[in-house]
Order: structure tokens, then C-alpha cells, then sequence
């Protein structure tokens, strides 16, 4: 029984049974499909992070965040600048208690290197109803290129708990055609 | 206190208890589910609020009893039934006496006390930060003082328990090796050691921070060590439950594992690999190389969870082997279909055991893929997957066991028996709805941990699907059943374990009514397992199938590298 000494002393001399041997290498073969998987969407997927990171202090973002906004604001919404960077350039989404700021609209099928970092805590990026979600740090910049296939307005939610404003804390993606 | 040995010899098992062992037993699994009962409630409340038609706490309440919550059940509950299940198997099983029975007091008054701490900072407000704790979010310096000193006397029960094995093993009080319960105990307490030192390591220069001592602790590197502990210590569980799930079978009708050496070598595989498992939590952080992620995430090449695999055939095989030795050897599914599902011990390891397999270990391989993450991270579904582990899995697996040790070791007759006929279903039919309904809720998008959905309150609005919605009300329905469950499983043990018949010292009972005794059979004879055969292959299935839903539907989100 499993809760009494092995009734054989010398168990680890049994021979395994055929059945159980199938299964285990049927399990192993399994892990090794799932693990190449990874490797292989790095190839030939599309939705692949990137690697790249920098550290960076808070002021020095929100300079460079600042940059893009007075060079290409191109509206206004509910006090937040509306942002339209030129294809293929890079833009800055700022995370702080409680905002995802400013407003970027992008055109669609164009690429742009997407900054990502906050000012105080850590913040979730989750971009809906598409459903890519990245982890915002403090003194981190992360940098992704991301391309939008479609056109409309997406939500950004902070998914990452970040006080009690936490919930309240979504910004916005325009996507133009 | 007299810490000289004193023995009784079970009369229903035969085996001879140490009582300081016993008083041990009883102290943590009776703290343990008071916790449970406190933070259970405190769950009822968190999911009555993410249910939009009832919305039930303000935010700030709900923020402080999600953080409650999740201490008071995955770190209280969990780890006090622990420690009654490593001086379980490390006395009672080997017949041993314990090692230092006075440490095992001063261990169980550190948890306690820390254990208090931690709640009092919680309730007082400012320590809302849930259990995870990233800085530079700051709590109050009592909250992480309470953690660290309830990991010291968790670790110190670690240290009675290999003790005592050494004591059980120079006085022989076993031939041969450890029984294979035991052998996953001693498993748990190892992965137990690195997950604690772990915790020392982060928690100890978070506490001086939070005093002013230190003054700044990098964010990444918090979380690559915190989850160094949160991760490996999700293995301290995984252990104690599939210990759990071959002991109650054994205990109910002399269930023996088909192979010793397949079941100890997937138990070692969980050693192997865990100090991997931090990098399921850093899939999408700034800056870690790929090839970093995905070796890790994989516990190299996906081992430990060819060790959960194992055990997952090996398991029901020996439930079929025992049970067609009973008699019921018609057709596949006879030995299933006439197992004591009216006996809650088996029901609840039995469900447990599916559930955990089918919803919690699929999810947490998927969600742990490396690019998959992407469409999952941080998404209420996370919460959906591990309550499918902690909840449906370890946490049916522990009432399970405690329908066991109330006539065992605490010699009361279990009361209420129609209602703990029952418990396990109630219980487990909750834990699963909250599980499926969290990860149906997280695939449209949900966030987790957030007290409103609608944006009501945000100066740009956002609102989820109306689907979304209805997987939120579900949840919340789900919740509440759940909850009926956990009641009733509080109410039957507090009960009996107060006012049930008392067993005396000299009598016999039955486990399960109609047992005959299976005999004696070797590990190495060819057995029958065809039922377990199609269970295995239906879960393999299932297995590939959701695993490559999932790249189609990554494959669909914005391009990206
Ligand atoms: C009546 C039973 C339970 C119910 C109704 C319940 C419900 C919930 C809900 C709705 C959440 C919030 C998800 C979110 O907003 O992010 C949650 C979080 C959580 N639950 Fe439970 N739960 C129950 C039992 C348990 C048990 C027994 C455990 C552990 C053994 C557990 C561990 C956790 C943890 C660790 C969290 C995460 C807290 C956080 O995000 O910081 N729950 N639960
Ligand atoms: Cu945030
Ligand atoms: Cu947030």
C-alpha cells in the first residue's frame, strides 16, 4: 500500500509495466512538441516580445513621452493629448497612478516602436478587446513593434492591481485606416 | 509540558501514535481551517463584488479583502494543514516518534502569531497590496514582519520533520523504505526548504525597506525572487496533494501504486526542475531573453509536468487495479462506477484529482507557454486557473483527507453524515464554476483584481463585452455555492471535532463499509487498467486540442515582436 513500506524491498528492480511505459513516453514526446512549439512560433509566428529593454530613470521618460507630444498632438480628449506619430517611429504610452497617457492614433497595417514604462508603481498594459497584455515596471523601458490590423478604438486596461485608482485607470488607442 | 513519548496504537490501522505528534496534528489542521472558514468568507465577498448585478463591497473594502483573501487561504489555510500532514506522515505512517515535540509548539505559535500579524496589518487599511506585494507598493513594516516570522516556524516544522525521519530510520520503526506517502511528503518538505530560503531572501531587505533601512528595491528582481517562493511553494502543494490522493485510496481499500519506482521518480521530478518555475510570472516583463523564458518556463523540457502526467495514470491505476481485485471487474467502468462516491474521502480526492488535471494542469500549461501568455497575462483567467489548483485541487484534497484524520487522529465520529455525503460535491462543483467562469471571463479580457469593469468612474471609458458580464455573474453564482460547500465543510468538522461521538482508544472503525481486503499483488504484475487507459486518452486529447486552440487564437491578436 502507499501508506505502508513497499511490500518489496527491492522495488526499484520491478519492471516497469508495457502500459505505463507508453504513457510516460507518449508524456515526454509531449513536452518535447510543446517545448520546440516555442521555439518554432519564433520563426514563423507573428506574436513574438521582444527582448528589448532599458533601464531608464522616470524623469528621463516622461521628457521623451513629452517630446512626442508637443511634435505630434493633433487633438484633444477629455484633458488627455491625442498623438498621431508618423508611421514606423517610435511612441510612448506613460504609466502612472491612475493614467495610460496620452491617447495615440496609429494607422492601420503601419508598424511603430511602442515605449512602455512608469512613473511610479508597476501597471498592467492591456490592450482590448485585442487581448495583448504586457507588464509595466518603474526604471524599466520596455520596447515593442507592434503592428495594428485593425482599425477602431481600443481600451487600454491596467491589469496589474495598482492602488485604489486601479480600476480606473484605462487610456485609449485610436487605429485609422 | 511533558514532552516524553507516549504512545496509542490505532485499533482501526494499527499504527502507533505518537500523542505529541497527535496534539501537533490536531493544533495546525484546527488552525487551519478556521483560516480557511475567515479567508473563504473573505472570498465569498470579493466574488459577490466582481459580480456586476451585485457589486458588493466599495473599492477600497475590496481591495483589502482580496488581499486578505489570498493570504489567509493560499499561505494560512494551505501551509498549516501542511505541517499537520508532515507530522502525519512522518510519525504516524512510520510509527515513529517525534523529533523536539517542544519546537513543534514554538513552531506553531511563530505561524500563529504571524499569521495575526499579517491579518491585523491587512484589516487596519494601509497594507492593501495583496499578497504578492510588489514594490515599490508599500505596506506596513508589521505585514512583512508577520510573513517572515511565520516562515520561520514553517521551516522549523521542516526541520522536526527530516528529524524525525532520522529518528524513525536509526530506531527502525519501518522496514525497508519510506512508504511512498511519506516519500512525497519528504518531497514537499524539501521543495518547502528552497521556497522559504527564497522568501528570506526578499522579504527580509522588503521588511527593512519598509522601515527606511534600505532605500530602493529594483521591481524586476523582487518578483523574479518573490515568485522563486510563490511559484515553488504552488510545488509544496502539488506534492502534499498527490500524497494525499494515493493515501486515501490505500486508506480506504488498500490501493498500491502499479510501480514504486514510476510514482518516486515523477515525485522527484517536482525537485528537480522547481527552482525554474519563477519565469511563469515574467513571460511578458521588459527585457529577459527568450531563450531564458522559454527553457524555464518549460522546467526544461516540460519534466515536472511529465511528473504530474505520471502520477495521473498511476493514480486512477491503482484505484482500477484495487477495485477489480474487490470484484467489480465488469467492462471498463464498473471499478468506477462502484467506488464509494457516498464516502466524501474518496469523492472529494477522486474529484479533486480530475479537476485538477483536467482544468488546472491543461490551463497551466498553456498559460505558461511562452508567447501564449501574451493573450492571457494578468487576465482574470490566471485566477481561473489557479483555483482550479489550489481550490478544486488542493483544497478538495485536504477536506478530503480531514474526513480521515477526524476519526484517526482527533477520535470523533464525523457528524452530519448526509451533509458530508454531500460536502465534496457542493464544494467541488463551486470551485470548478469559479474556475471556468474566471478563465471565460479572462479570454474576453477581464482584468483581475479590479473592483469595477464598466469604467464608470475612469476619464475614458472602456466596457467589456456583455459577455464578459455573464461570465462574471456566473462566477459569482458559482461563488456562492462554492461557499455553501466550504460552510458546510467548516460546520461538519468544527462540530465533530467539538461535539462528535468520541472514539475510544480501543475501538475499531470503518474507513469504508463494504472494503474487502484487496491482498497482497506485486508491482510488476500485468494489470487491468483499461478504464484508467480511456480517462488517460481523453485527457491527452483534450490536452492537444486546447493547447492549439490557443495558438490559433494568438495567432489572431496584432502582430508583434
Ligand atoms: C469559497 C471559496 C472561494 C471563492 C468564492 C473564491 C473567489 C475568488 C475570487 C473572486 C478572487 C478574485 C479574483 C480577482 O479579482 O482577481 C479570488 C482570488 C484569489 N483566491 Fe480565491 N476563492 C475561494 C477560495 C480560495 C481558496 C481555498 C484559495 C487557496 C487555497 C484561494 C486563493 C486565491 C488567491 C491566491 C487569489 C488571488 C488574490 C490576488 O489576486 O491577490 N481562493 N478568489
Ligand atoms: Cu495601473
Ligand atoms: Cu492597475
Amino acid at each position: 500500500m502507499a501508506i505502508t513500506s513497499p511490500s518489496t524491498k527491492i522495488w526499484w528492480n520491478e519492471p516497469i509495466s508495457k502500459q505505463e511505459l507508453i504513457w510516460i513516453t507518449i508524456a515526454f514526446l509531449w513536452g518535447l512538441v510543446m517545448f520546440f512549439m516555442m521555439i518554432y512560433w519564433h520563426g514563423a509566428g507573428e506574436q513574438n516580445l521582444s527582448s528589448e529593454a532599458y533601464r531608464i530613470k522616470p524623469e528621463v521618460f516622461a521628457e521623451r513621452t513629452q517630446a512626442m507630444i508637443d511634435e505630434y498632438t493633433v487633438r484633444e480628449e477629455a484633458g488627455f493629448p491625442v498623438v498621431r506619430p508618423p508611421p514606423g517611429s517610435d511612441i510612448y504610452m506613460l504609466a502612472r497612478l491612475w493614467q495610460w497617457w496620452p491617447i495615440l492614433e496609429l494607422e492601420k497595417d503601419k508598424s511603430y516602436r511602442l515605449h512602455l514604462s512608469s512613473l511610479d508603481y508597476q501597471h498592467g498594459f492591456s490592450l482590448q478587446p485585442v487581448n495583448i497584455n504586457l507588464q509595466v515596471h518603474p526604471d524599466y523601458e520596455m520596447v515593442v513593434t507592434l503592428t495594428p490590423n485593425q482599425a477602431g478604438e481600443f481600451g487600454v486596461i491596467c491589469n496589474e492591481y495598482c492602488g485604489i485608482g486601479h480600476h480606473d485607470m484605462i487610456g485609449k488607442i485610436y487605429v485609422v485606416e | 509540558m511533558s514532552t516524553q513519548t507516549e504512545f496509542r496504537i490505532c485499533a482501526t490501522t494499527g499504527f502507533k501514535i505518537d500523542r505529541n505528534a497527535e496534539k501537533l496534528i490536531k493544533a495546525n489542521a484546527v488552525v487551519a481551517v478556521v483560516f480557511l472558514a475567515i479567508g473563504g468568507l473573505f472570498g465569498l465577498l470579493v466574488a459577490l463584488t466582481r459580480w456586476p448585478a451585485v457589486h458588493f463591497l466599495p473599492a477600497d473594502m475590496f481591495y483589502l479583502a482580496l488581499t486578505a483573501h489570498g493570504l489567509d487561504v493560499l499561505l494560512v489555510w494551505v501551509i498549516f494543514f501542511e505541517m499537520a500532514l508532515l507530522y502525519f506522515t512522518s510519525t504516524v505512517l512510520l510509527n515513529s516518534r517525534m523529533a523536539a515535540p517542544r519546537w513543534g509548539w514554538v513552531a506553531f505559535f511563530e505561524m500563529l502569531i504571524g499569521a495575526l500579524m499579517v491579518n491585523v496589518a491587512v484589516l487596519q487599511g494601509d497594507s492593501s497590496v495583496m499578497f504578492t506585494s510588489y514594490v515599490p507598493m508599500r505596506a506596513s513594516p508589521m505585514f512583512y514582519l508577520g510573513l517572515i516570522i511565520f516562515a520561520v516556524g514553517a521551516l522549523t516544522v521542516c526541520a522536526i520533520f527530516f528529524a524525525t525521519l532520522v529518528i524513525a530510520k536509526q530506531e527502525k520503526t519501518y522496514e525497508g523504505s519510506v512508504p511512498l506517502v511519506t516519500f512525497g511528503a519528504l518531497v514537499a518538505a524539501i521543495i518547502a526548504v528552497f521556497t522559504l530560503a527564497s522568501g528570506a531572501v526578499i522579504l527580509i531587505p522588503t521588511f527593512l525597506w519598509s522601515i527606511g533601512l534600505v532605500s530602493h528595491i529594483d521591481p524586476l528582481m523582487y518578483k523574479t525572487i518573490w515568485w522563486a517562493m510563490g511559484h515553488s511553494s504552488q510545488q509544496i502543494n502539488m506534492a502534499a496533494q498527490v500524497a494525499i490522493w494515493y493515501a486515501i485510496p490505500a486508506m480506504l481499500f488498500g490501493a498500491k501504486p502499479l510501480s514504486e519506482k514510476v510514482s518516486r521518480m515523477a515525485f522527484l521530478m517536482y525537485i528537480l526542475f522547481l527552482q525554474l518555475a519563477s519565469a511563469h510570472h515574467l513571460l511578458v516583463e521588459p527585457g529577459l531573453a527568450s531563450e531564458w523564458k522559454i527553457f524555464n518556463t518549460s522546467y526544461a523540457l516540460y519534466l515536472a509536468v511529465l511528473g504530474s502526467m505520471i502520477h495521473g495514470m498511476s493514480i486512477p491505476g491503482a484505484i482500477e487495479v484495487a477495485q477489480r481485485r474487490r470484484g467489480f471487474n465488469r467492462g471498463i467502468f464498473e471499478w468506477l462506477r462502484k467506488a464509494p462516491w457516498g464516502n466524501p474521502a474518496f469523492s472529494g480526492m477522486f474529484m479533486s484529482l480530475v479537476m485538477f488535471g483536467f482544468l488546472g494542469g491543461i490551463s497551466g500549461v498553456v498559460m505558461g507557454t511562452e508567447q501564449i501568455n501574451l493573450i492571457m497575462h494578468n487576465t482574470i483567467y490566471v485566477p481561473g486557473h489557479f483555483h482550479a489548483t489550489v481550490v478544486a485541487g488542493t483544497t478538495l484534497a485536504f477536506m478530503a483527507m480531514t474526513y480521515l484524520l477526524v476519526p484517526l487522529i482527533f477520535q470523533r465520529e464525523v457528524m452530519f453524515p448526509k451533509l458530508a455525503r454531500l460536502q465534496p460535491y457542493l464544494f467541488g462543483l463551486g470551485a470548478a464554476g469559479i474556475s471556468v467562469f474566471m478563465m471565460g471571463a479572462g479570454t474576453l479580457g477581464v482584468p483581475r483584481r479590479s473592483w469595477d469593469i464598466s469604467g464608470a468612474d475612469a476619464l475614458l471609458p472602456y466596457d467589456f463585452a456583455g459577455a464578459a458580464y455573464m461570465m462574471m455573474g456566473l462566477n459569482g453564482m458559482a461563488a456562492v455555492l462554492a461557499a455553501i460547500g466550504g460552510l458546510s465543510f467548516i460546520v461538519i468538522v468544527v462540530g465533530s471535532v467539538f461535539f462528535g461521538r468520541r472514539i475510544g482508544d480501543t475501538e475499531a472503525i470503518v474507513l469504508q463499509a463494504d472494503a474487502a481486503a484487496v491482498g497482497q499483488y506485486g508491482s510488476s504484475d500485468s494489470h487491468d487498467i483499461r478504464g484508467t487507459l480511456v480517462l488517460v486518452a481523453v485527457f491527452f486529447i483534450s490536452f492537444v486540442l486546447y493547447y492549439f486552440v490557443n495558438w490559433k487564437y494568438l495567432s489572431e491578436v496584432w502582430p508583434l515582436s
